[in-house]
């Protein structure tokens, strides 16, 4: 091998070891962060994980909305129309989130099975439904809208 | 009738679309020089027609001729006369509209100016862009047409969507898409370079400023987009990750690795068909972010189109363009041979393991915005991938990147020594580490790792950037414009650096219940409450709260966030209030009211973050500079090594 093909080999080398790098922490990143979707129904068969973000969808219960007094905690429930999810977030609801609507939150099941949401999603069509919400009301025979 | 005069303007300029796609491409292969003198004067006949369609489209929004569906759909009686002008593009088919108008008129200025280029070449170029044309205006008569009427045709129209009613989101569409329907040009000159077969010093001259042009419009609407998110979603952020979001940001990745790589293939005749290859991918994935945010794939606030024949359509479309490309590259790339030869320690490599960086980067951000699509469209489960996953993966790739930033502008053409390049970089990065270490140091409340990463890295590109300039044999103000370019957008990507990590690691961000008198304090910054009361305007009535900043104690400014409901809809808006600063931004949010005249508020301390989008200006003005080099004017190409 030539000086020049020897180098050029070694750059070769250098650049697949980085890519490699790259490519596993990428992937690692991805697994660590991939947040999976739960129907309320899902989640009360004990489907969604423990200690790990996931999403769930669904409609908001009319009047299950309830505030604690002194902070901005906020409760309020999630329906397929089959199975009922119990919500918590302590931040500030989004502007199209309405009894009745559907939304999407993320957040971590707590021991009462209790969904601790760190974000919750409207979205900015007051007719809109997300997809996901959409399907799991019509797995349930729900009407979608 | 005017409706009708733009519908047949439309298939006017797709007839014309047709011959500019096939004529002057055949012409050329055959030997037909009449045929090859259609090109111009056909792009500019189906530019005409395009205006008169786009014309007419707006006159139905000036008039509120809601029988027009389009305009029912997107506009109202009531709307501010510059919403009813950005409102032609404010929906699907408007906005295909603009793509197709902005695509011939980029194919105009193209044959304008490219009077150094010969016609085959000119020829072959515009008729790759009347196929891109094609395509697009197809798309809207068959799939999307703006100019279908309504029976019976409505009193007054839907509203724009509140969201979409400011100056800052009217213009950033059209900034994305001089960038998106910019980067046709790089691919149009690729595509005829490959049935060329030849690709030489004076094509890279060619395709340069065009692509730089493309870049910068590209560069300023992703900031215009972050910018608008920031002050209008009241959420506070600037960039979420959102899969629209990532659709500019991948060709942008990619456009930037073409940009340099282009600078090899001009130079030094090397990297033809990664360059080429480059423009192909930079182009698709601007067609990839239109397929994305509009055909409702995406469940997002940009989604407006929820009919599955368009997505099929673009889907289709884009397996065309890039399967097309790609097989035209796999069969004619051979010929395109780079003979530059370099070695390991050059700029050439410097700037290859820039290109493999960048690419790097737009691929695990397409994993991250594809992979959940394709799962949901296989049906094997819905998933989502959170912010960290960008986050991580992107400082880890970024740290490299801008150590290359630096030490690539020392590195000589061909072939350099590793101990000239210590000589030349101790300085700026002894400099750079003074600067990055001693600053969070004394002037931050606590540090983390990634504060001292982020400023060292910004400092060194900023002052590798400057000292360059300042090291080189001629005055300053004897180099090229490119050259000044570069070192302009390098300083440009340190200020977004620097705003990026501060803002990163320095935002306070909290939600908090405050009854009037009460307030709360951030660092040396209170915000009290001094009551909430309700306005009305012309087309929203709102709650207007109104909060006392004060800095250590000193009255500030008196903030006045707004909640605000619009006439013409239910949807409530946050309308947050915002004290902007070059070294912090205050921003005031209003939630709801808990009852008892309290109130949630949003409530943000956020340090430099106009950097960031200052930052993409100064890239943007760089990027501007370079394109406006001499070099690239001149009528007979002839060899010149400047930097």
């Amino acid at each position: 091998m030539t000086p020049r093909r020897k180098q050029r080999l070694i750059m070769v080398v250098f650049m697949l070891i980085g890519i490699g790098l790259a490519t596993t922490l990428a992937l690692k990143a991805f697994n660590e962060n991939m947040m999976f979707f739960y129907s309320p129904t899902e989640i009360a068969s004990g489907k969604a994980p423990q200690n790990h973000d996931f999403r769930l969808g669904g409609l908001v219960v009319e009047g299950s909305v309830r505030r604690e007094d002194n902070n901005l905690t906020v409760f309020f429930d999630l329906t397929d129309n089959n199975e009922v999810i119990t919500v918590s977030y302590d931040k500030i609801l989004p502007d199209l989130f309405r009894e009745g609507q559907g939304i999407i939150a993320r957040g971590q099941l707590n021991q009462d099975g209790i969904v601790v949401a760190v974000e919750v999603l409207a979205k900015h069509d007051e007719n809109y439904m997300p997809p996901e919400v959409s399907d799991a009301l019509a797995k349930n025979g729900g009407e979608e809208s | 009738m005017i409706p009708e005069i733009g519908q047949a303007a439309l298939i006017i300029a797709f007839a014309l679309a047709l011959i500019q796609a096939s004529l002057p491409l055949v012409g050329a292969q055959i030997g037909k020089p009449r045929w090859v003198n259609l090109a111009t004067p056909v792009a500019r006949g189906q530019l005409l027609f395009i205006v008169i369609a786009y014309a007419c489209l707006s006159y139905s929004f000036l008039v509120n001729d809601f029988s027009v569906r389009y305009v029912a759909s997107t506009s109202n009686t009531a709307l501010p006369l510059i919403y009813k002008i950005s409102g032609v593009w404010g929906a699907h088919e408007g906005s295909l509209l603009l793509w197709a108008l902005l695509l011939s008129a980029w194919t105009v200025v193209v044959s304008i100016f490219s009077k150094s280029i010969p016609k085959i070449m000119l020829a072959r170029v515009i008729s790759v862009m009347g196929m891109i044309s094609v395509g697009f205006i197809s798309f809207m008569l068959f799939t999307s047409n703006p100019f279908i009427r309504l029976f019976p045709a409505p009193i007054d129209g839907r509203s724009l969507n509140p969201l979409l009613q400011d100056f800052g989101l009217a213009i950033h569409p059209p900034m994305l898409y001089m960038g998106y329907v910019g980067f046709s040009v790089a691919f149009a000159f690729s595509i005829a370079a490959m049935i060329d077969g030849k690709l030489d010093a004076a094509w890279a001259r060619w395709v340069r400023p065009w692509t730089n042009i493309a870049w910068v419009f590209m560069t300023l609407g992703i900031a215009l987009g972050s910018w608008w998110a920031y002050y209008e979603l009241g959420w506070g952020g600037w960039w979420f990750w959102d899969p629209v979001e990532n659709a500019s940001l991948m060709p942008w990745l990619v456009g930037t690795a073409l940009i340099h790589s282009l600078a090899v293939t001009e130079k030094r005749a090397a990297f033809k068909s990664w360059t080429v290859l480059l423009a192909i991918f930079s182009f698709s994935l601007s067609l990839l972010g239109t397929f994305l945010v509009r055909s409702g794939v995406l469940t997002s606030v940009h989604a407006f189109a929820t009919d599955p024949a368009r997505g099929v359509f673009i889907l289709v479309f884009l397996v065309i363009v890039v399967g097309g490309s790609l097989v035209l590259f796999s069969w004619r790339a051979s010929s395109l041979r780079s003979v530059g030869q370099f070695a390991p320690v050059s700029r050439e490599t410097g700037l290859l393991f820039n290109n493999v960086i960048l690419v790097t980067m737009a691929g695990t951000v397409l994993l991250g915005t594809l992979y959940p699509l394709v799962l949901d469209a296989l049906g094997v489960g819905k998933i989502s991938v959170g912010p960290p996953y960008f986050n991580q993966v992107m400082v880890f790739l970024a740290v490299p990147l801008y150590l290359l930033m630096g030490f690539g502008l020392f590195l000589r053409w061909k072939k350099d020594s590793v101990s000239r390049i210590k000589t030349k970089i101790i300085i700026p990065l002894s400099l750079a580490l003074v600067a990055g270490v001693l600053l969070p140091l004394f002037l931050a409340p606590e540090q983390n790792g990634l504060t001292f990463i982020g400023l060292i890295s910004a400092s060194w590109v900023a002052l590798a950037a400057l000292l360059w300039l300042l090291n080189s044999t001629v005055s300053p103000f004897k180099l090229p414009a490119s050259t000044w370019g570069a070192v302009i957008a390098h300083i440009g990507m340190a200020v977004t650096v620097t705003g990026i990590t501060l803002t990163s690691i320095y935002s306070h961000e909290k939600d908090v219940r405050l009854a009037p008198g009460e307030f709360y304090q951030v660092g040396d910054y209170q915000f009290r409450l001094i009551g909430v009361k309700e306005i009305r305007r012309d087309n929203y009535i709102a709650y207007q709260g109104i909060v006392e900043a004060s800095e250590s104690g000193k009255h500030l400014v008196l903030m006045h966030p707004e909640k605000r409901t619009y006439n013409q809809s239910s949807m409530p808006m946050t309308e947050a209030a915002i004290d902007a600063g070059l070294f912090r931004d205050l921003f005031v949010a209003l939630g709801e009211p808990l009852g008892a005249g309290s109130w949630s508020l949003r409530i943000y301390h956020k340090p430099f973050v106009r950097w960031i989008w200052m930052g993409a200006l100064i890239m943007a003005f760089g990027g501007l500079l370079a394109a406006a080099d001499k070099r690239y004017r001149r009528f007979r190409p002839h060899k010149k090594a400047v930097v």
